[in-house]
């Protein structure tokens, strides 16, 4: 019991860890989009609750809502409207296809976890747990709000621009026949 | 802390989007694989956010905008070649091939 005391986040962490990796290699595996989508949204899920041991528990309920409740639904809506749930052929490329994507994977994981060795250098690092702390003084929501609205209050505005192209885009595109 | 394990978490997801996208043909999956690269680098910004300040959970929000108006945009285009052609396989839409 103290062991798990002492590990239980190291145990939630690994656990939600293992989840989202086996949920991500079943997405890319199944025949059927329908399923894909449902495996990456328990994905979606179990990083929303690493978010939430990495402290960015706003982060993790965002995450649910828009990934896994807006982006989702919007995925699976698309699926259902082609009707591509009866896929009888795999679109899983032939084994030279798959073993090139397999290499190309090999490569770029070894490149990565290289790169995640390169720990971030002392001058720019907060001391532990300050994150936590500012959160727990200000508030959850406005320990992120006020910098949103003060230090990146341009790259806010230009987001609600770009939010506002992608909505035109997308009612032009669907609505005319190209 | 647990900045390596989530990187090393990170590096898996990104790494399974990309073999994703290299291994389908269905362009709504390819599109998912997508979405789960944008979210092993979300997985990173919150990780590193911890060591560096809370600008990078910012970066998170505004990474899930640009998520949001692609989908919005992709799936439109998905839609609109379907329309056309009757297929969302990539085999089959090979107009740009010389």
């Amino acid at each position: 019991m103290t062991w798990l005391a002492a590990h239980g986040t190291e145990v939630v962490f690994w656990g939600f860890g293992g989840l989202a990796v086996v949920s991500a290699s079943l997405c890319i595996t199944r025949r059927n989009p329908v399923f894909s989508g449902l495996w990456l949204i328990v994905t979606l899920f179990s990083i929303a609750a690493l978010f939430v041991v990495l402290d960015a528990q706003f982060i993790a309920v965002l995450q649910v809502l828009v990934y896994a409740g807006a982006i989702m639904v919007l995925f699976l809506f698309v699926i259902m409207l082609l009707n591509l749930g009866r896929q009888v052929t795999t679109d899983l490329k032939g084994p030279t296809g798959g073993g090139i994507a397999v290499g190309v994977a090999g490569v770029l994981l070894f490149q990565l976890l290289i790169l995640r060795r390169a720990a971030p250098s002392e001058v720019i690092t907060l001391p532990a747990g300050s994150v936590a702390r500012l959160a727990q003084e200000q508030g959850l929501v406005a320990s992120i709000a006020r910098p949103l609205f003060d230090a990146y209050l341009l790259p806010f505005e230009v987001t609600s621009i770009l939010l506002l192209a992608a909505l035109v885009g997308a009612v032009v595109l669907a609505m005319r026949k190209l | 802390m647990l900045l390596a394990p989530a990187l090393s978490v990170s590096a898996v997801l990104f790494t399974l989007g990309v073999a994703g996208v290299l291994l389908r043909r269905n362009a709504i999956v390819i599109f998912m694989c997508v979405e789960l690269m944008l979210n092993a680098v979300n997985l990173t910004f919150v990780a590193l956010a911890q060591q560096l300040g809370v600008a990078g959970q910012l970066f998170v929000l505004f990474v899930m905008a640009v998520a949001a108006a692609e989908a919005a945009v992709g799936l439109a285009i998905i839609l609109a070649i379907y329309r056309h052609r009757h297929t969302v396989n990539l085999q089959n839409i090979n107009l740009l091939k010389g």
